[in-house]
């Protein structure tokens, strides 16, 4: 109980309470024009997607340039539902999960496989053919888009203006952070954290990456569904446009302004974009005094100079401000893990027999036999080029053999 | 569907293809290189198309002014990246690459723009202006993080597109633009026309082609180029500069992607956003040449420019959808093709 009460009080989760509850009474207090509100509204709804993101890119090592189609999914689900069969808003979540769900395993399975430049290519080309469909078809109102979508409503009451609809907005990305942060403190969470090292390494050790890459693709497809399916409430009305490529991209640039390794930075990166767009509307007109567009510009110039001065992200300069994290607690009397059961002394552990690889016309490996018993010490040695490290590869399965077995422990592991 | 309808739609998709394979080529050509994603690659293509329209009515192109700022901007970051340590002749170089050239280019086309100049010439001149930007942005935006992850290199590619589509629309407005043809020959071949346009497409893809390959052969820059895309470490053991490697590739890139500006400004109307679509297209292709292969690369390219010619028959309202869902069979295909090809990197 005391170690709870020690973890919760701790400086730095303190600092994070306190900005929640300011964040919390800001809707309330009369003084604070509804402009702030709304502005907080959307940096709510950015921060979902960009989680998801910062999931993907920053700690998982792919990226998406379709995370604003994936919005679209939950956007259009609802607004489909709500406006033309009457469901309430609060079921068509779970429709909107599930349609969300299922593109995104169906997307993740044929990339996820590729290696990493396809993934982001893959979202590019498809976020601009589900952008096109949306404006084509009939039933989701071509470029006109849907309106008339009812508000989200909590025991009658109507959440239809930006203040009351606030408390959903944070609910979620508060939600959001926890369930994040709680996964990536998981066994899976290393997991995912170690596919930035690329995938050697994690398959090394026992991981899935295929399955656990595609986990994470759903699992940002569908944050980016909830910020979705949110937005078709608060606007009451849903077009192609805010699911485009371009909203995709500015969903990246707020993962990489942030910082990509931390679930707050995220919060952080859209607040910041989200301020710089609003600042660069209402500043850059009067500043040069005509109306081009350079948002555009300042928003391409500011991703690579941030790319090249500051690759973790702006969220670093914060960090330096905030009390430091404890120290992991270690506990010293945990229970000691199970131990498995030794192969008998002297026995075949490891077998290699006529183990051969070559590589086009070179013969690096040529039908290699060794066997490693149990308890011994084992040293391969050769000169230089002799094929040391080809071996060692193929008997862990890091290459593929052109012929011959691997067995270990009696278990065929060549496949 | 006669054959009549049939010969056009092909005609067409030859001729659309003709220029994603040149963005294509120019696509696979800058990553096998300097592993960079060039999703700006399109850009060149809108700059190209739409500074050949401004010269052909007479006026400057902003996009001289554009090649002034990149030179300056490179100037600076070769500056930075160079530090303490000032080498006079160094400096001399990287003035006279970055700064002199550059406003040499920007008083050329100040003087012969209002001159008219006949198409051929406003081509030159149009190439000329584009070419260098490709070396500039390489020095300003990648090789600065050069040894950067391709997913870095990726994301900062599209800030370098994004950046310059809003300076497209800047410099030229949110108006569509289409230029002269190169001739107003037209030759009939059966139920078909061929313009004079569609041929100097098929004769400037062809005669590209053929030069890269040349290029890639023979000289000794072009050599060093080929052997950088096969190993990057090994070219660099044996005296091959990455740095010039990459600002060639990005060269070449700017030159092909001008060249089918120049190519698609008299068929299509063209706006300062056009450019990333087109390079899409071409990209699509590169993925199926597995961003290697350059004849793979080329016959894809024609593949989609006919797969969207038809798809503009049959169903001109989901054209791009059909174009872009391409990919997928294509993932798919790669993914059970090569099975687990993770690179580390």
């Amino acid at each position: 109980m005391a170690d709870l009460v020690k973890s919760i009080l701790n400086p730095r989760r303190m600092v994070f309470w306190l900005a929640a509850v300011a964040l919390a009474i800001v809707p309330v207090i009369p003084a604070i024009p509804v402009y702030w509100v709304t502005l907080l509204d959307n940096i709510g709804l950015a921060a979902l997607v960009v989680i998801g993101l910062v999931l993907l890119t920053g700690v998982g090592g792919m990226t998406s340039f379709g995370q604003a189609a994936f919005c679209g999914f939950g956007a259009y689900a609802t607004a489909l539902l709500t406006t033309q069969y009457g469901v309430s808003p609060w079921l068509t979540l779970f429709v909107a999960l599930a349609v969300t769900l299922v593109v995104a395993l169906a997307l993740g399975f044929i990339t996820v496989r590729l290696s990493g430049h396809y993934l982001p290519l893959g979202t590019i080309a498809w976020s601009i053919a589900i952008y096109y469909l949306f404006g084509k078809l009939d039933v989701l109102g071509r470029n006109d888009g849907i309106t008339g979508i009812p508000p989200l409503s909590i025991a009658g009451y109507a959440l239809s203006d930006s203040r009351s609809v606030f408390y959903v907005i944070w609910a979620f990305v508060l939600f959001a952070c926890l369930a994040t942060s709680n996964l990536l403190d998981s066994r899976m969470g290393r997991a995912i954290r170690a596919l930035r090292g690329g995938t050697k390494a994690a398959e090394a050790f026992g991981v899935d990456t295929a399955r656990i890459k595609l986990i994470v693709f759903v699992y940002a497809a569908l944050l980016a569904a909830i910020s979705g399916w949110l937005y078709a409430h608060v606007q009451r009305a849903v077009t192609p446009t805010p699911f485009g490529i371009n909203a995709s991209i500015e969903y990246l640039f707020m993962a990489v302004a942030g910082g990509t390794g931390h679930v707050v930075a995220a919060i952080f990166g859209s607040t910041l974009v989200i301020l710089l767009k609003e600042a660069l509307q209402r500043i850059l007109p009067a500043l040069l005094g005509h109306t081009a567009n350079w948002e555009p510009v300042v928003f391409g110039v500011a991703l690579v100079l941030i790319l090249q001065k500051w690759p973790g992200g702006l969220w670093m300069f914060v960090e330096r401000l905030l009390p430091q994290p404890p120290a992991p607690k270690i506990v010293a009397d945990a229970a000691p893990l199970p131990v498995r059961s030794l192969p008998a002394r002297g026995i075949d552990l490891l077998l290699l027999e006529r183990v051969r690889k070559a590589f086009q016309g070179l013969v690096a490996v040529n039908d290699v036999d060794l066997a490693v018993r149990s308890g011994d010490i084992v040293a391969l040695i050769g000169p230089n080029g002799a094929g040391k490290s080809t071996t060692f590869n193929l008997a862990c399965g890091l290459l593929p053999l052109a012929a011959g077995t691997v067995t270990f422990d009696g278990t065929r592991i060549d496949a | 569907m006669d054959a009549t309808i049939l010969l056009f739609l092909i005609q067409d998709g030859v001729t659309n293809g003709a220029i994603y394979a040149l963005v294509g080529i120019a696509l696979v050509l800058v990553f096998t290189v300097t592993r960079v994603i060039f999703v700006a690659q399109g850009e060149f293509v809108a700059y190209g198309a739409l500074t050949l329209a401004m010269l052909d009515t007479g006026k400057v192109p902003g996009t001289a002014a554009l090649l002034v700022v990149f030179g300056a901007c490179a100037f600076l970051a070769q500056l930075w990246s160079s530090g303490r340590d000032i080498d006079l002749a160094r400096l001399g170089r990287n003035a006279a690459l970055n700064l002199l050239l550059p406003a040499a280019i920007a008083a050329l086309t100040y003087w012969l723009a209002p001159m008219k100049l006949p198409p051929w010439a406003s081509v030159a001149l149009t190439l000329l202006i584009i070419a260098p930007m490709g070396p500039y942005l390489y020095a300003i935006a990648f090789r600065p993080i050069a040894e950067a992850s391709v997913l870095t290199l990726l994301i900062v590619a599209i800030g370098v597109h994004l950046a310059m589509t809003g300076l497209g629309l800047v410099v030229f407005g949110a108006e569509g633009f289409r230029a002269r043809p190169l001739t107003d020959m037209t030759v009939p071949a059966g139920p078909l026309i061929f313009t004079g346009q569609t041929l100097s497409v098929y004769a400037v893809t062809l005669v590209s082609m053929l030069a890269l390959s040349f290029f890639f052969h023979k000289p000794l820059f072009g050599k060093a180029l080929r052997a950088t895309a096969v190993n990057r470490l090994g070219a660099r053991l044996v005296g091959i500069s990455a740095s010039l490697s990459g600002s060639i590739a990005f060269g070449l890139a700017a030159i092909l992607g001008a060249l089918s500006g120049a190519l698609i400004a008299p068929i299509a109307t063209v706006f300062y956003d056009s450019g990333f679509i087109i390079g899409l297209k071409g990209f699509i292709a590169a993925i199926i040449g597995s961003l290697a292969s350059y004849p793979l690369t080329a016959l894809a390219a024609i593949g989609v420019g006919m797969v969207e010619s038809f798809a503009s028959f049959y169903a001109s309202n989901l054209k791009e959808v059909i174009v872009f869902t391409l990919i997928i069979p294509v993932l798919i295909w790669l993914s059970f093709a090569h099975g687990h090809t993770d690179e580390e990197d």
